[in-house]
């Protein structure tokens, strides 16, 4: 779609997309670029000894038994955020679609946790499952069970999922509300005079049409829990115990920062740029955005 | 789009003033009514949304809760479920001297975080208008190119070249500084498009009649388009400001100083490094209120903009 009637100016618009451009050149292209030469890269942390190597960083990479279990650890993680996310937020909008008296104050009762900030959720989180004074953690051990996610991987893990899921429901509660809203109204009474009851309406009719919503919550989830979930395992396990919470994205970090490992760094900087672009390009291509509110 | 809602131009554009009065349609009306009566779906409906409010709200009822006690009543576990009586004096310590490890008072992080979050919010939206009134109003050599540039850094997370831009920042010396914290944030794909999309429903018209009244591009952008946008700028303004506020990994990086802790980061700070017992709980999590309340507060007095917001940046 374009303008019809424009202005004309041979120096305005450049003026105007300026401010734009010169933040997106300097602080994403340019270390982009880094990013993606560096990783052809073999150097030293102080920048001494450079070498150029090739692909040999990607190589090694694929050869290195830490940096295949980080994936692995990303794809169980994703899949838990996104499978509990959805299902938990799909129940709670599909009730609230339904309960006419107070769905207002239900929604925004359950839409706040947005404002939470990743890392704040991680600490609350923490808090409670804490094996020696967390609220959680005590009712856990009271039935018998033995909890410490500062020890047990699978604990630390299941500690992260719950603070990434617990942040992420209202964002997907809200779309679903408004992908169930958007539903024509008439469709859902003839099944009902038909004598299909709610939970056949829900199969046969709801559900279908509101897989779009799902599909696209889908990517959104996939996309938070690779990419957005940084700050949670930052704060509430730093990747550990061991590498049991280490995904992809706290990897780089860890790497870069703290083993100051360049080019290793930067080659998983570009793995993870090709993963997005993949991502992203599928959001665009074969995500129907037909969300109404 | 309401039209109406847009102020009179200023004087001296009569033609322009005339098509902002014209009428309009008005948005759909409400579905009504429930399909059948089913007294147990209903008993079961609210039973499970008052659990899932209840579940969902229960880690900030712990943390309001240790936020009231004293540190060693947090230790004891399990830890009191009714508040205490020490809110005031939890809250003051923590605001005037901060926290176990992060010696910072609170009070200075909640600035850094509000000038953050605002310099960004702000930020966004005026580059955004800026670039998307060009890319929509005019026709010059590499314009779509500089869409694209601008599309594209969409794909380019922080999160993926994390070390490269803190070097780039660096070597600009913006480390520890507001500039370092805010800039490299304020380029923003997602407002450009929201802007975009919603120039192009802007009636030709519009533009026609102030080219006929005389006025030129920028008399155009502050008369009409800025004044229409005001609800996309809400709605827009809502969930930059979460951003902001919310922001982990780059504060992370980019401070050293405590002067420039932002309060999330702060929070971080107080319960690394040390030994377990030497975590003050009860001021941390007293923080960790005081970190929420603002952006909770603005997703829910303007519940509206942050519903609109969040559909809107993701079409």
């Amino acid at each position: 779609m374009e303008k019809r009637v424009i202005f004309r100016s041979w120096w305005l618009p450049y003026l105007l997309v300026a401010p734009q451009l010169a933040i997106t050149i300097v602080f994403f292209f340019l270390p982009a670029g880094q990013a993606v030469w560096q990783s052809l890269l073999n150097q030293d942390p102080f920048g001494i000894n450079v070498e150029f190597v090739g692909l040999d960083n990607f190589a090694m990479l694929m050869r290195d038994e830490h940096y295949l279990a980080s994936f692995r650890v990303t794809a169980v993680f994703s899949v838990l955020v996104a499978s509990f996310g959805l299902v938990i937020s799909l129940i709670l909008a599909v009730f609230a679609d339904r309960a006419l008296r107070g769905a207002g104050v239900y929604k925004m009762l359950l839409i706040w946790p947005y404002a939470v900030a990743h890392a704040v959720a991680a600490v609350l989180w923490l808090f409670l499952f804490n094996p020696t004074l967390g609220i959680v953690a005590h009712w856990i051990k009271g039935l018998g069970i033995a909890w410490d996610p500062l020890l047990d991987g699978t604990d630390a893990m299941i500690l992260v999922v719950v603070a990434a899921v617990w942040n992420q429901i209202s964002y997907n509660f809200l779309f679903f509300l408004a992908g169930l809203q958007s539903i024509p109204k008439s469709l859902i009474e003839a099944a009902a005079i038909d004598g299909a009851g709610p939970g056949r309406r829900f199969v046969t009719i709801v559900f279908p049409l509101l897989s779009p919503t799902t599909f696209f919550l889908l990517v959104v989830n996939i996309v938070y829990a690779f990419f957005n979930t940084f700050a949670i395992i930052d704060a509430a396990t730093g990747g550990g115990p061991g590498q049991a919470t280490e995904i992809l994205v706290y990897k780089v970090y860890k790497d870069g920062f703290k083993a100051l490992d360049l080019g290793s760094s930067a080659a998983q900087s570009v793995i993870l740029m090709a993963i997005v672009i993949a991502l992203t390009v599928v959001q665009f291509r074969y995500v129907e955005r037909k969300v109404q509110y | 789009m309401d039209v109406s809602t847009a102020p009179e131009p200023k004087a001296r554009l009569p033609f322009l003033a005339r098509m902002l009065r014209l009428p309009h349609a008005r948005g759909a009306g409400r579905r009504e009514g429930m399909v059948e009566n089913r007294p147990f779906l209903t008993v079961l409906t609210h039973a499970v949304l008052l659990l899932g409010v209840a579940v969902i709200a229960f880690p900030v009822y712990v943390t309001f809760v240790a936020s009231t006690i004293t540190a060693e009543e947090v230790l004891a576990a399990p830890m009191p479920l009714v508040p205490g009586p020490h809110l005031i004096e939890n809250y003051r310590e923590a605001l005037l001297h901060g926290a176990g490890n992060s010696a910072a008072p609170v009070w200075r992080m909640m600035a850094n975080s509000m000038i953050s979050a605002l310099v960004i919010a702000i930020g966004k939206i005026v580059i955004s208008l800026l670039s998307a009134f060009a890319i929509v109003y005019f026709r010059f050599p590499f314009r779509m190119f500089f869409f694209w540039m601008i599309f594209v850094t969409l794909m380019l997370p922080v999160e993926v070249r994390i070390l490269p831009t803190y070097k780039v920042v660096s070597d600009l010396n913006m480390l520890d500084s507001y500039t370092g914290l805010t800039l490299p944030l304020i380029a923003s794909a997602t407002a450009t498009f929201l802007f975009r999309q919603f120039f192009l429903t802007i009636p030709d018209e519009l533009a026609e009649a102030a080219r006929i009244d005389g006025a030129g591009p920028m008399r155009f952008f502050w008369d009409v388009v800025v004044p229409m946008s005001k609800t996309s700028m809400a709605a827009l303004f809502v969930i930059q400001f979460i951003y902001g506020w919310n922001q982990y990994l780059w504060p992370l990086i980019v401070t050293t100083q405590e002067d420039y802790y932002t309060v999330v980061i702060g929070i971080k700070r107080m319960i690394a490094g040390g030994g377990e017992a030497s975590v003050e709980w009860h001021l941390v999590m007293a923080t960790a209120i005081m970190a929420m309340l603002p952006p909770a507060l603005v997703v829910i007095l303007m519940q509206r903009w942050f519903v609109k917001g969040l559909v809107d940046t993701e079409k």
